[in-house]
């Protein structure tokens, strides 16, 4: 595939990212801080957060689809998914974690567990989107191109 | 899941010469990125994932510049850490910086009272490590 194309696709999906609010101000930090000394970084801070969360969020459904529900433990595991999730400017996440511990707060056991599905929900898009991102930064690179610089 | 990641600086010399921070922080995402932030700011890092594991390496590694802890970590917290460190008569001289990303007032004070250097809310983006550092490595 034609490089130039390549980066046209890139750079309409991370501006699509932003506008729909997936990523945040936090992910440009992270892209500024990859650098000569430190390559890949971008790739594997935000690969660690798939496993981190993708483990977090597996322990959330468990723990909520078991009789004696343990909320204490439930906060505890949304509260370290929303600090990772801001860490890399995954917003969406963030929010949904933030709602979900309002919802605690009050005691609102409803709300709480309404927030479940659309916390993986969240998490599954964000997961493909980036894939498909590093996918074609990969692309890009291997057609001997250069990964476009996006501008705020 | 401990990891005492990056005794080696990446891609420099005098490693003796740049400042080293021991960062602390019980979660794996931010504790690559808190490295990767100071870094960036040409700082040596050593990163654990606890307090206690802070404590170990602070018994052996003499030299290090400044402690940079995550606030709610589970056993020890940064606040915890930060007393043992301000009441050792060899780890006092240490500046502590805390992060966390809960804006509590109280909370904030009760560190700055315990003699912690600095508050910094997360996420911690690289203008708070550049000022922070400016301030209390020089």
């Amino acid at each position: 595939m034609d490089v130039s194309m390549l980066q046209r696709t890139y750079s309409d999906l991370l501006t699509s990212l932003f506008r729909e609010g997936i990523l945040n101000q936090q992910f440009t930090e992270l892209q500024q801080l990859q650098d000569e000394n430190n390559p890949g970084f971008v790739f594997e801070v935000v690969s660690l957060f798939f496993e981190d969360s993708g483990r977090l969020i597996n322990e959330l459904i468990s723990n909520f689809n078991q009789q004696a529900v343990d909320y204490k433990k439930i906060d505890a595991y949304v509260h370290q998914l929303k600090g990772s999730s801001a860490s890399i400017g995954a917003e969406k996440i963030r929010s949904v974690c933030q709602t979900f511990r309002e919802y605690y707060d009050k005691n609102d056991i409803q709300g709480c567990y309404n927030c479940i599905q659309p916390l993986n929900q969240e998490f599954v898009t964000f997961k493909s989107k980036l894939e498909a991102l590093f996918t074609l930064e990969q692309q890009i690179v291997a057609a001997g191109g250069s990964i476009p610089m996006m501008r705020h | 899941m401990a990891s005492y990641a990056g005794s080696k600086s990446t891609g420099g010399e005098g490693s003796s010469r740049e400042p080293h921070v021991l960062a602390v922080d019980d979660s794996l995402v931010d504790r690559k990125v808190i490295t990767s932030l100071l870094r960036k700011s040409k700082y040596r890092v050593t990163a654990v994932d606890s307090g206690k594991r802070a404590l170990e390496l602070l018994d052996t590694e003499p030299n290090v510049n400044m402690i940079i802890t995550d606030y709610s970590m589970p056993e020890m917290t940064g606040y915890e850490l930060l007393k043992k460190v301000k009441e050792s008569s060899e780890l006092c001289q240490i500046p502590v910086v805390i992060m966390s990303s809960e804006n509590v007032p109280t909370r904030i004070n009760r560190c700055l009272e315990e003699g912690a250097e600095d508050f910094l809310l997360k996420p911690v983006q690289l203008s708070d490590v550049s000022r922070l550092c400016n301030r209390v490595l020089r």
